[in-house]
């Protein structure tokens, strides 16, 4: 022990002879450690950047300000319940700072307003990128396991998505790829759950494929099967790149397994004289059977609504007999669809039948021959259908719906990037991987499945943006913070004036006590707006108000007691609780008061400029005519609408004028002498 | 000693190699002729993303001293902010024209854009392209446009919308007039959309808006016409350059 002491002694005395001197070098040493972390932060990037800011605001006038609220050093924003600790401050400085919005230089832009707060929200919620980073490389472009980078900015609304889950006006690319999502109907394979529980529901239609013999013909479902855009450009059924033999397969299995339905077909009346096409086409248009349907037009433009299926080669896809059948009653052969009954009287059948059958494409089943089927084919074809999930979407008989049949999407955002197969060359991110999944889902190895759709490159920008708003952190931020969507109710209208309803399928286009289109406007409170007499005639004969819409109301022709009962209906069962509508008279009202209410129409809140009431000299055309508005409206209704449209039918567009009692009571007064001449509801 | 003299000579080797330009890529198109004149024949001032591809590519034609299409010209595209372009260069084709597709910055904005090509003696000439991103706030705007004023304020109609603007005794203004909208202030715009027209003595064919259009909707209708106005709006208030 001695000797490794002395040993220890003398072996220092030799290296600093001096006793002392040893402290000196230790506390030289100290002071250089000590001296690492400042110096560290001196020569760091983010310093230098902050240096650079400073010398940017130097020049301008409002540098005192903009000095006095510049923080140097490492700044962080602390989010426990957010999981958010962002210091993208230190190096982007100028964020907060209004008054920079000349500035573009990076890292000093002024962040672009938003409703949200910097301080409540932080940067990584909706930019992605590491936080705590505080290196340009490590904050923006980490792909480490479980890091993320910057999300690019053509996707940045997915980050709105993770908590807004209705459609927004200042996010059109996510709501557009939510709504292709639904419509073509991708969420029917793939699963997507949202925080909330719900989810995400399809909103196409595919037909049931278990009467398809009454309908069309094997040829058609073959070439439909092999590039169902090459029947209709806006099919929403996706290529699944079959080849010649399994298309051939597969319709034979279809025709194979479809039953005959009693009352699917119609045999065409042997009518003494041929069907007027004339009579036909102008049937077509009377019906409004563009508002849903669309046609290709000499140009190859589409031209018509996409709520039913697109008609431009229909001619060569269905039977006549069944055309007939389907206009006469549609719900026979499809219990669910949209389409409403119209009351056709068999002449008409036979014309409107005659016009869209004449609707044919001769190139394209010319090539399509087909023999008859072995049952080795049939069971084959049965056996793609299994495996290609048609019965996801089509109801077939003998094939059972499969469950969870492709890969769940509901964090799909978040996808780790160890987990993802590129394809060869492809950039390895996550936005790429979704957008290349899309384009060419076949590309990704062999044996996938998922067939193909036609998006342009803004359809899938939309949807890559849809599907990268499912993520982790939409699941793990605070309930408080979601906005659910507001579902579609399932009001259903009682009784047999609701089953005509159902029929006549008015929630397309209206919207009722919460469900339905907005084509067309709400008629939750219509029993409350308008004068019974002049609704009974609207049904009769609908195309008179607005003649500027496209899209019109068509006449269904009901009976006289169809009429009156969805009439009676309507004007018992769908009024406001707020007020009385008859609480006002229809008319009576003195000619001092109608005068004050002219004057007030066109000076004070020159109503002209979107009414018109005396077709003469008014020219506005953005409201509906009020020609005749005291013959349709209640009095009541019109007070209150004045007083606080959005409040009877919210987000109308007619603004809301904060007119006082009297001025509102004027104008009432003045509507109200606006008159059917005549009978009530003749043309206006 | 002598036999690790290849050690310098190797790093000097791989610092040449390492310091010499970057061989370029492909050689640029040779152009086969030569015109006077680029004009746009589609896709300026659109209204796009940040950071996406524009909705419509962008046309452009280059013409010779009598006006005629030039084919096979060489264009090159260019822009600040992060501006990518598909193609970048290329020839005319055969109607003298040159297509392609743009990318915008990550930032909303204006972007100018410029396309030059050279006439035969070398002399360069550009034609300027403005593009426009629209960020949150402008694409709230111009939802609340469209929903609401664009039926007076904009002449075109389209399938959905019919246009009321021949309705009007007195015309309204585009909102990309900027001769006119750059001439009221914010505070006036405010005004004006909130209280209508007689709010600045203007006509009351012009409705108020302040009891149904919140006042982020208004904020945000003022920054899109601001975005879309040409001559662009100048925001007053930044003095530049205090030395
Ligand atoms: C019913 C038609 C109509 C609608 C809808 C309308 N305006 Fe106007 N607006 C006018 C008319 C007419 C004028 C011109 C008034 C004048 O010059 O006396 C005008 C003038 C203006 C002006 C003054 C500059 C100019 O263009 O002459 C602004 C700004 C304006 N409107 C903004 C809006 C905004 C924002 C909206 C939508 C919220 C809107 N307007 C909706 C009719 C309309």
């Amino acid at each position: 022990m001695q000797s490794i002491k002395a040993q220890f002694i003398s072996l220092w005395r030799a290296w600093f002879r001096d006793p002392i001197r040893p402290f000196g070098v230790v506390s030289v040493l100290l002071l250089l450690a000590l001296a690492v972390a400042p110096a560290k932060d001196h020569f760091s990037e983010w310093h230098s950047y902050q240096k650079q800011y400073l010398r940017l605001i130097l020049d301008r006038g409002d540098a005192v300000t903009l000095q006095r609220h510049f923080r140097g050093g490492i700044q962080q924003i602390w989010l426990p319940d957010l999981g958010v600790v962002d210091r993208c401050q230190t190096c982007h400085t100028g964020l907060a700072e209004a008054s920079l919005a000349d500035v573009s230089t990076q890292p000093f832009r002024r962040h672009p307003p938003i409703p949200h707060k910097l301080d409540e929200f932080g940067c990584v919620v909706c930019h992605r990128g590491q936080g705590a980073a505080t290196t340009v490389a490590e904050a923006h472009h980490s792909a480490l396991a479980r890091e993320e980078p910057i999300l690019p900015a053509r996707y940045i609304e997915s980050s709105c998505g993770q908590c807004h889950h209705a459609p927004m006006a200042g996010t059109p690319r996510l709501n557009e790829g939510r709504e292709l999502l639904a419509r073509y109907g991708c969420v029917r394979c793939h699963t997507i759950r949202l925080p909330d529980g719900s989810m995400m529901a399809a909103t196409d239609d595919p037909p049931p494929l278990t009467h398809i013999a009454d309908k069309t013909t094997r040829e058609w479902v073959y070439a439909w099967l092999k590039d169902p855009a090459s029947y209709a450009s806006s099919a929403t059924m996706p290529n699944f790149q079959l080849s010649d033999a399994d298309a051939r397969d597969i319709s034979a299995f279809l025709m194979a397994t479809s039953t005959p339905q009693p009352g699917d077909t119609l045999a065409v009346p042997a009518s003494s004289k041929a069907p007027d096409p004339a009579a036909g086409a102008s049937l077509y248009g009377e019906s409004f059977c563009a508002s849903c349907h669309a046609t290709q037009n000499a140009a190859g433009n589409l031209v018509g609504g996409n709520i039913g299926p697109e008609l431009t080669r229909i001619g060569s896809k269905v039977k006549p007999e069944w055309l007939q059948a389907w206009l006469k009653d549609p719900r026979n052969y499809d219990a669910h669809t949209q389409m409403p009954h119209y009351r056709w009287t068999d002449q008409e059948l036979t014309a409107l039948a005659g016009y869209v059958a004449n609707k044919t494409d001769s190139d394209f089943l010319a090539n399509v021959h087909l023999d008859a089927p072995t049952p080795q084919q049939i069971a084959h074809g049965k056996a793609l259908v299994t495996e290609y999930g048609c019965a996801v979407c089509h109801e077939i008989r003998g094939v059972a719906k499969p469950e969870n049949f492709a890969p769940e999407l509901s964090r799909i955002g978040s996808k780790p990037l160890a987990q993802l197969v590129f394809t060869a060359g492809m950039p390895k991110t996550l936005p790429d991987y979704v957008d290349g999944k899309i384009r060419h889902p076949r590309a990704f190895g062999a044996g996938l499945r998922m067939p193909l759709y036609t998006f342009t490159a803004q359809q899938v920008d939309a949807l890559t943006t849809a599907l990268l708003s499912l993520t982790d952190r939409s699941f793990a931020l605070p309930s408080r913070l979601q906005i659910a969507a507001q579902p579609m109710t399932t009001y259903q209208p009682a009784g047999h004036a609701g089953k005509l309803m159902a029929e006549l399928n008015c929630f397309a286009c209206h919207r009722i006590n919460g469900r339905g289109g907005d084509m067309a406007p709400d008629l939750t409170w219509e029993g409350s707006a308008v004068q019974r007499p002049w609704l009974d005639d609207f049904l009769k004969n609908p195309n008179t108000l607005r003649p500027a819409l496209i899209r019109r109301m068509p006449r269904f022709n009901l009976s006289n007691s169809e009429r009156a009962e969805v009439t009676d209906y309507f004007m018992t069962v769908y009024q406001t609780a707020d007020f009385d509508r008859d609480s006002m008279p229809l008319g009576g009202y003195s000619a001092a008061l109608v005068e004050q209410g002219r004057q007030l129409f066109y000076s004070k809140y020159s109503c002209q400029s979107c009414h018109m009431v005396n077709t003469q000299q008014d020219k506005g055309y953005i409201g509906p005519p009020l020609t005749q508005v005291g013959s349709r409206l209640n009095a009541a209704w019109i007070y209150h609408w004045l007083k606080n449209p959005q409040a009877l039918r919210p987000g109308t567009i007619e603004p809301n004028q904060s007119m006082s009692d009297e001025d509102a009571g004027a104008l009432t007064a003045f509507l109200m002498m606006q008159k059917t001449s005549g009978k009530p509801g003749a043309k206006q | 000693m002598k036999r690790l003299l290849w050690i310098p000579g190797a790093m000097a080797l791989v610092i040449a190699a390492g310091c010499a330009r970057q061989p370029v890529a492909a050689p640029a198109a040779q152009a086969t002729a030569f015109g006077s004149a680029i004009v746009e024949s589609s896709g300026g001032k659109q209204l796009g993303a940040p950071g996406a591809a524009l909705p419509q590519p962008l046309v452009v034609q280059v013409n010779d001293a009598q006006g005629n299409a030039v084919t096979g010209a060489f264009v090159i595209f260019s822009g600040s902010g992060g501006v990518r372009f598909e193609p970048t260069e290329s020839l005319t084709d055969s109607s003298g024209q040159l297509t392609t597709n743009v990318m915008l910055g990550g930032t909303s904005g204006r972007y100018e854009l410029r396309a030059a090509s050279t006439d035969k003696s070398g002399k360069p000439f550009t034609l300027s392209i403005t593009e426009l991103a629209l960020g949150y706030q402008e694409q709230v705007g111009y939802a609340v446009d469209q929903n609401y004023c664009a039926r007076c304020h904009d002449q075109e109609s389209s399938a959905e919308r019919v246009s009321n603007y021949d309705n009007l005794a007195v015309k309204p203004h585009a909102f990309t007039d900027g001769q006119t909208q750059d001439a009221l202030s914010d505070a006036d715009l405010t005004a004006i959309i909130g209280h209508g027209g007689p709010a600045l003595n203007h006509s009351a064919l012009m409705p108020p808006y302040g009891a149904t259009l919140s006042r982020a909707e208004v904020q945000a209708l003022i920054a899109y016409i601001r975005l879309i106005s040409d001559p662009p709006w100048r925001a007053a208030g930044v003095v530049y350059a205090k030395r």
